[in-house]
């Protein structure tokens, strides 16, 4: 790896009263790097995606972004660092146009002057495919537009490291596609992608090296296949075998 | 004929009305926060617009002027120190914090300048007493047509802020949802505290209405407030800042009314309108939606 990664965690916790959502997790990004993370439900994978991006702050542990401590820093930082966020349930600001959306972001997390924002907003909005509805309220959009919208937000701020929480959930087959697609494109334009996903077949089209989390703790990582056959991993979806 | 006067003067005092509840509902739109002090507030801008009068003669138009930055400043500071911390702990803290706020605010304005009466418009030269008059019983005060057209600048000027600019675009993203724009790299404690600063600069200019058309003391403040929210009720609470100078001018009207019916139930037939609007199972003149399940409840720490 890199002698210094892009994003680096350090035995991270997050307690939430006596149940440990994080119990020391370790995980360095390279830069450029698309990384899935699988796990069964309630492993700790949106807690930690929520950590890195500034919306909880850790128990205890370090978070740092290009060799600088981020621990304490604030979600709107990290944005402007260059951390995007994608959620799972999108959560477009309704009242607003989607252009509107892009152009908030664009201008506040990306950091740029009017001109510039506006041409940002035009070319994330013709890549995730919502350029005609741009003049649309965010909440007139069906799923699949709010997902996409979800995503052009996020590109709006010129991230180095996207992080996206599950979003091919609820798509069908052609929708996923289309997207794998688009984050591929995204991946080779030099972005650093962590990928929550239950969907393995369509996170491995993308990423090389996968994550898998269990009751807070990372059980394996490295090359997909490898890890999908790995017998702890097994275990985590489908419980031991034998006692 | 008389009724057309009472509707013309009750438009106009709607003005005022629409001046104090602009910036309760700016504060109740962007964060959730009910501000209780927010009549008490206007009090104080008015007292040191009468500090400036007093001790170097400035008039009170012109006293407005450097006023306003001081108030803007003092409502940044008053959601960085300690609204920004009440938030943190639900919905009960912020009204109880503001409703201590506003003890003290009258405490202090007792202390300092005495429990006296006191009124600004006399010192205003002839803006209190002139008038145009259109024929027996329809006379339109200049002081009042200032009023009213103060208050159609105030919520021109912020609409245009929160759809035309950027930072009105961050407002209004904050206000949706503060969570997810500080994913989108908002501040959204500076933009908290610039809402507050601005909604308390209104204030002072609800404040200054408030001493010039008629008189002020350090308790002034909870009926302005009442006034204020009546207003921000009848227009539809949280659906539109226009809803907030149209329910001022309900209620203006309806004050008038009420006193041409009987001078003793001009504060009463406000109040009636306001129960009335209250009680309705469409809310307010402006809400399309209910204004609780169009908003996110105030911020929380998602899980």
């Amino acid at each position: 790896m890199a002698p210094q990664p892009l994003l680096a965690a350090v035995e991270v916790r997050r307690q939430f009263g006596a149940l440990a959502a994080l119990d020391g997790v370790d995980l360095a990004i390279g830069p450029g790097e698309a990384v899935g993370i699988v796990g069964p439900n309630g492993a700790g994978k949106t807690t930690l995606l929520n950590v890195l991006a500034g919306t909880i702050a850790p128990s205890s542990g370090t978070v740092a972004f290009r060799g600088t401590d981020i621990t304490r820093a604030a979600a709107s930082r990290r944005a402007r660092l260059g951390i995007g966020r994608a959620h799972q349930v999108p959560r477009p600001f309704g009242g607003m146009t989607v252009f509107e959306n892009c152009f908030v972001s664009a201008s506040t997390g990306g950091g740029l002057r009017r001109r510039a924002a506006y041409e940002r907003c035009l070319e994330v909005l013709t890549l995730c495919d919502l350029d005609d509805v741009a003049d649309r309220r965010a909440d007139t959009l069906g799923l699949l537009g709010r997902k996409r919208l979800e995503l052009a937000r996020a590109l709006a701020t010129n991230p180095v490291l996207l992080l996206l929480d599950e979003i091919g959930a609820g798509l069908t087959d052609a929708e996923a596609e289309a997207l794998v697609v688009m984050i591929n494109e995204l991946h080779s334009a030099g972005i650093a992608i962590i990928w929550i996903e239950h969907i393995v077949h369509v996170l491995v089209q993308v990423v090389s090296r996968l994550i898998c989390m269990d009751a807070g703790r990372v059980i394996a990582d490295g090359e997909p296949r490898a890890v999908m056959s790995d017998a702890r991993v097994v275990d985590a979806y489908l419980g031991t075998a034998a006692a | 004929m008389t009724w057309v006067n009472d509707v013309i003067q009750g438009i106009l005092l709607g003005g005022y009305y629409g001046i104090i509840a602009c910036g309760l509902a700016l504060m109740f739109g962007v964060m959730r926060i009910i501000n209780l002090a927010h009549g008490d507030i206007a009090v104080l801008g008015a007292y040191l617009i009468y500090l400036l009068l007093e001790h170097w003669n400035v008039s009170p138009l012109i006293g407005l002027l450097p006023v306003l930055p001081v108030m803007l400043l003092l409502g940044y500071l008053l959601q960085r120190l300690v609204l920004q911390r009440s938030l943190r702990s639900g919905l009960l803290t912020p009204l109880l914090a503001t409703f201590g706020l506003s003890i003290v605010i009258q405490n202090v304005l007792e202390q300092t300048f005495s429990p006296d009466v006191r009124s600004l418009g006399q010192d205003t030269g002839s803006l209190v007493t002139a008038a145009w008059k259109i024929n027996s019983e329809i006379s339109i005060s200049a002081l009042s047509t200032l009023i009213f057209g103060a208050a159609v600048l105030i919520f021109a000027g912020v609409q245009l802020f929160l759809s035309r600019t950027n930072a009105g675009r961050r407002m209004r993203a904050t206000a949706e949802d503060p969570d997810t724009a500080e994913l989108v790299g908002i501040d959204s404690r500076s933009v908290y505290a610039w809402a507050t600063a601005v909604a308390v600069a209104i204030a002072t200019v609800g404040g200054l209405a408030l001493a010039l058309r008629s008189s002020f003391f350090p308790y002034s403040g909870p009926d302005q407030l009442i006034f204020a929210f009546e207003a921000v009720v009848i227009g539809g609470l949280g659906s539109s800042l226009w809803g907030a100078l149209l329910g001022g001018i309900v209620l203006g009207v309806a004050q008038t009314i009420g006193a041409q019916i009987n001078p003793e139930y001009s504060i009463l037939a406000g109040h009636i309108v306001f129960l009335v609007v209250l009680i309705s199972p469409r809310g307010g003149l402006l809400t399309l939606r209910s204004a609780r399940g169009a908003r996110r409840a105030l911020p929380t720490v998602t899980t």
